[in-house]
């Protein structure tokens, strides 16, 4: 079972744990009700429609609402390290969490609990902490794009905003160059699915798969895309795939998805999502 | 011993949370006298921040000799509950590196009807005719579909400030952003 764990725009919305569905545009989790934007929702909802092509079952989404101030990311964390040890999930993806090196600490440690250990994915605020906390090589995948990549490349960086602009100055033309500083420091999971105009699959001995086709340059600016290629490599692992594979057919479904949708940057990102299932029927082999 | 085993064992402390701060994410405040350190170390306390005042590291040359560790991520929302009380900041600078600066670099992509700007993780594209705002993306901190939600689809002028409204690093990395993107398209 894939567990997806993440926050929603909402301040009032509580913890939130269950099976996820998908309904058009909109997210359910029991009764609660969520819109498909951006976000772990749209990471959740690319989980859901790329799993129903592969037969899988419908992800476990931990969810709670936080508008930026921490209570609702320190309120899932708490209900993560108390009920996280007791699950049987084969893989966990972390997401959209105020990053807390203490209470991501707290959570690994539930993780390590577990009687089998999952498979670790962490995108968004809590790829931040799994750095800031010195124990990014206990993941097994993160998905950072070309800035989050320079700010794992920057050992001192605690946060994006603060990369250092010789590292930020390397950019795309040196990606393979920024994955090797991330992985010197120890600031990179064991494997790196780097999102950007060129794709990137890697692990500690180099870059394993440069994707770039299709090329769909309007995928950029339109948020969200970055959560869903997370949640398609998410559901190809929970189907067995190995990770760099998965993390590889994942980057060529989200690309061929913005094809079939033919996006400008106003496009959102339910248009893409409406396409993962056409595209993971082109690219996965059977 | 494992890393994961010290923390453990530091974790499993009773008074660990108040004792063993981790330093990563948290940053300084340096304020121009004690009497405003206090102030603030009262206010933000009572806010419900864990904050703590100590001296400041050698690298920090300005200010007095005291200053404020809080939660780093948090810098919108604090600095934001400190101008309501009339204090401000001189400085606020990471632990781990009191000399990094926030990133001032920009990114712009034009495409064609449609303009980009990027500052660090964060990136604000608009249409170009209306100056309308169409869509917000990168950053993982969880203001940030809070600020698409509030900021898409709205013109430019008439959208709330990232810093009015957003609480992290990132929704400081977006106002940078959204700074730049008006610059641009602002009249010369």
């Amino acid at each position: 079972m894939l567990a997806i764990v993440g926050t929603v725009p909402d301040a009032s919305v509580p913890v939130v744990a269950g099976p996820a569905a998908l309904e058009g545009d909109t997210l359910t989790v029991g009764t609660h009700r969520f819109p498909v934007n951006r976000g772990t929702p749209a990471l959740l909802a690319a989980a859901i429609a790329a799993g129903r092509v592969l037969g899988l079952p419908a992800p476990t989404a931990y969810l709670a609402g936080d508008i930026g101030r921490g209570d609702g990311s320190r309120r899932l964390y708490a209900f993560l390290a108390e009920s996280l040890a007791q699950t049987d999930h084969e893989a966990v993806v972390f997401h959209y969490l105020l990053p807390d090196v203490d209470w991501h600490n707290r959570v690994l440690f539930a993780v390590q609990e577990m009687s089998k250990p999952p498979v670790l994915i962490a995108d968004a605020g809590f790829m931040y902490v799994a750095k800031m906390s010195g124990q990014a090589d206990a993941y097994d995948l993160f998905t950072p794009d070309i800035g989050e990549l320079a700010f794992l490349a920057d050992e001192q960086a605690p946060h994006p905003f603060y990369t250092r602009g010789f590292i930020l100055h390397m950019e795309s033309r040196r990606v393979p160059e920024m994955i090797a500083m991330a992985y010197q420091h120890h600031n990179a999971a064991k494997c790196l699915l780097v999102k950007g105009s060129r794709d990137h699959v890697a692990d500690r001995q180099g870059v394993l798969a440069v994707i770039d086709t299709p090329g769909v340059p309007t995928l950029e600016p339109i948020g969200g895309t970055g959560d869903t290629v997370t949640g398609i490599a998410a559901a190809l692992v929970q189907s067995g795939r190995s990770i760099p594979a998965a993390a590889e057919a994942a980057a060529r479904i989200n690309r061929l998805a913005g094809r079939y949708a033919r996006p400008t940057p106003a496009t959102q990102v339910t248009a893409i999502i409406d396409r993962i299932a056409q595209a993971v029927g082109e690219v996965v082999r059977w | 011993m494992s890393l994961i085993t010290r923390l453990k064992q530091k974790l499993g402390s009773p008074a660990a949370a108040d004792t063993a701060l981790p330093l990563t994410d948290r940053g300084f405040l340096v304020f121009e006298n004690t009497s405003e350190v206090i102030q603030a170390e009262n206010l933000l306390r009572a806010a419900g921040w864990k904050v703590r005042v100590m001296g400041p590291p050698p690298e920090i040359q300005r200010g007095c000799d005291l200053v404020i560790e809080f939660p780093l991520i948090e810098r919108l929302n604090v600095a934001r509950t400190l101008e309501k009380a009339g204090l401000a900041a001189l400085e606020t600078v990471p632990v781990t590196g009191p000399l990094l600066q926030p990133v001032d670099l920009f990114q712009t992509t034009d495409y064609g009807d449609w303009l980009m700007v990027r500052a660090a993780n964060m990136k604000i594209c608009i249409e170009k005719a209306s100056r309308t705002i169409v869509n917000i993306s990168g950053g993982g901190c969880p203001d940030v579909p809070y600020l698409a939600a509030m900021l898409v689809g709205k013109a430019l002028a008439d959208a709330p400030a990232p810093r009015e409204i957003g609480h992290t690093l990132c929704g400081y990395a977006l106002q940078l952003a959204f700074e730049e993107i008006s610059r641009q398209c602002s009249p010369s």
